[in-house]
């Protein structure tokens, strides 16, 4: 799937600066709706700060981000939350110290209702349907994501898979538009990383939620992805199909350095698990 | 020891669970903005000050009703407390924890010295608004101002613990002082966040300085309160509430117990001695976490 008429995400011209170090220098993609997008490239590419550009923690020199059709370049992140972008981090950001359900609950802030006098006029009918429906999205991520056991259970003591799990559930309980993932099978073994690729299938399949990954593991980018985007030096190299970026010649130097030539182009043929 | 007077002890006890109390509920205004903004606020004694010298332009100089200068005094802070954070701590995000230390050093002179401007530097004493019979507990006396001010003290502290438990702000700032970038990417306001830390301990802090205030005296040297309540939180562990409650009591009765038995040049040295063994024992004081240990 090449990006499609009206892309759901638009990233126009993006450069960000860092003192005199340009982390991402012109970059420009597009994210098809219901695709699986998925960003890759060497150490330092600059892939996080493109998701950080996106998500509204980093603000760019110049370039224009869209969502939906509407330009949110100029918008915080909690806005861009409400709007219908979610994300987890490459180092897992969870709220340490509380249990799975709580993370799990917080998902819902951003569309909570904000003032005192809101508060006040939402109640009865509307305020108990509104708990109902939550509780039943609650109950559906935690099905969904197989995490029924660990429920309560403060997230602190969980495995790494499984915080990453809880992670993504939290995001989903935002109900985005777009889930934005930053090496969502880092640091898992075989099956948890196979048990994720499931998820992120299932995600997009049966919630109908756009995906935009950075990943390292080329097996899986080649798998699942409709569209790769490959950064290097803070630019984009190569856009197409998982096929096409495969073939492409600049990509494989991009990724030379880091090893054995015939390695790397098996790995970039998703043959191998990195 | 053949004639040792429990009585003594159970008074002095109790004087120091008072005071004790309003250590605890000035540590809670210390670990509000701790907690959310990591800011850790060596101006805490002088935003008390700044609360008791507001409550005392209403209700000396302007003679107004006790409960409207009570009033005005808080919401005065908590306008002091937004000024604060907008004006000098939120130019420092992103800088090092050490420079914004030393930001609120430079902010409790600032205090002081406005202070001394508008009000001098004379000793002032706040109208008396508490009742004046001595209180008795089974036979033992306590000084009615140190009974009263622990019972506002306890009651604050309960309604904004039992706030922040509740309220949405309250989740969000919980959530904030968990992780601030996982807050950030779900929708909460975390420079709102941070005001709110401001505003509230401000508040806090305002009450507790118009008690302290009205124990003993205002004058421009009320603000070395802090460093009693710095040592409160550092030994209860700056991000924890729990601490901050159990850190005041044990500071209280430390304090208490030392000025009496061992004389009141005593006081400082003991309650320091306590906080370094403390400190040797648990590095991160009785409550708190971890993760503070670039400080
Ligand atoms: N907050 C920051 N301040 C200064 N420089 C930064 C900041 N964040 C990232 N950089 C720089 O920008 C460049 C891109 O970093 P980024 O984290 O986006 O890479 P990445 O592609 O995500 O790498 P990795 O695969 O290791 O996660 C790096 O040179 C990094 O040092
Ligand atoms: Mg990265």
């Amino acid at each position: 799937m090449s990006a499609a008429a009206n892309p759901i995400l638009e990233i126009d011209q993006i450069t960000l600066a860092f003192g005199g170090v340009k982390a991402l220098n012109g970059v420009s993609f597009e994210v098809a709706p219901g695709s699986i997008t998925s960003v890759i490239g060497p150490n330092g590419a600059g892939k996080t700060s493109m998701f950080n550009t996106i998500s509204g923690f980093y603000r760019p020199t110049s370039g224009h981000i869209r969502f939906l059709g509407e330009d949110i370049t100029q918008r915080p992140a909690p806005q861009r939350a409400k709007l219908g972008l979610a994300r987890s981090f490459q180092n897992i950001a969870l709220f340490r110290g509380m249990t799975v359900l709580d993370n799990i609950k917080l998902g819902r802030h951003c569309h909570l209702h904000t003032g005192v006098f809101d508060a006040l006029f939402y109640y009865g009918r509307a305020r108990r349907e509104e708990v109902r429906l939550r509780a039943d999205i609650e109950e559906r991520i935690i099905d969904f994501l197989e995490i029924d056991h660990i429920r309560n259970a403060p997230v602190a003591a969980l495995s790494y898979g499984l915080q990453k799990r809880v992670e993504m559930a939290r995001a989903l309980a935002m109900q985005p538009k777009v889930l934005m993932l930053d090496e969502p099978v880092a640091g898992m073994n075989r099956e948890e990383t196979e048990d994720m690729a499931r998820f992120i299938l299932d995600v997009r399949e049966e919630w109908g939620i756009t995906i935009l990954m950075v990943e390292h593991d080329m097996g899986m980018v080649m798998d699942l992805s409709d569209h790769v985007v490959v950064l290097n030096f803070g630019e984009v190299i190569a856009d197409g199909t998982p096929a096409a970026v495969q073939g492409n010649p600049e990509v494989i130097r991009a990724y030379l350095g880091s090893g054995d030539v015939e390695e790397l182009r098996r790995k970039l043929r998703g043959e191998v698990a990195t | 020891m053949i004639d040792f007077d429990w009585l003594l002890l159970f008074e002095v006890s109790l004087a120091g669970i008072g005071s004790g109390g309003l250590y605890a509920l000035a540590g809670l205004a210390f670990v509000l903005i701790f907690k959310a903004t990591k800011v850790v606020n060596l101006a805490i004694g002088e935003m008390l000050m700044m609360g008791a010298y507001f409550f005392f332009a209403m209700a000396s100089t302007l003679g107004w009703p006790i409960w409207l200068g009570v009033v005005v005094a808080v919401l005065g802070s908590g306008a002091l407390g937004a000024l604060i954070e907008r004006l000098l701590i939120r130019p420092m995000l992103g800088e090092s924890p050490i420079s914004v230390f030393m930001i609120t050093i430079g902010l409790s002179s600032i205090l002081v010295g406005a202070v001394e401007l508008i009000w001098g530097a004379d000793q002032m004493r706040l109208p008396d608004f508490m009742p004046s019979d001595p209180v008795l507990i089974g036979e033992a006396m306590v000084p009615p101002k140190i009974f009263y001010g622990f019972l506002v003290a306890t009651g604050l502290i309960a309604v904004v613990l039992v706030v922040f438990r509740f309220w949405r702000g309250g989740i969000a700032l919980r959530a904030t002082a968990s992780d601030q970038a996982a807050a950030y990417s779900m929708g909460i306001n975390v420079p709102r966040v941070f005001s709110l830390a401001w505003v509230v301990g401000a508040m806090v802090a305002a009450i507790a300085g118009i008690i302290v205030g009205s124990i003993s005296s205002l004058s421009p040297t009320m603000g070395v309160f802090g460093l009693s309540v710095l040592v409160v939180v550092i030994v209860g562990g700056l991000d924890s509430v729990a601490g901050a409650l159990v850190g005041g009591i044990v500071v209280g009765l430390v304090e208490a117990w030392s000025g009496t038995y061992l004389g009141g040049q005593y006081k400082m040295l003991s309650t320091f001695s306590l906080l370094v063994l403390i400190l040797m024992v648990r590095p991160y004081g009785l409550f708190g976490t971890h993760e503070i240990e670039r400080l």
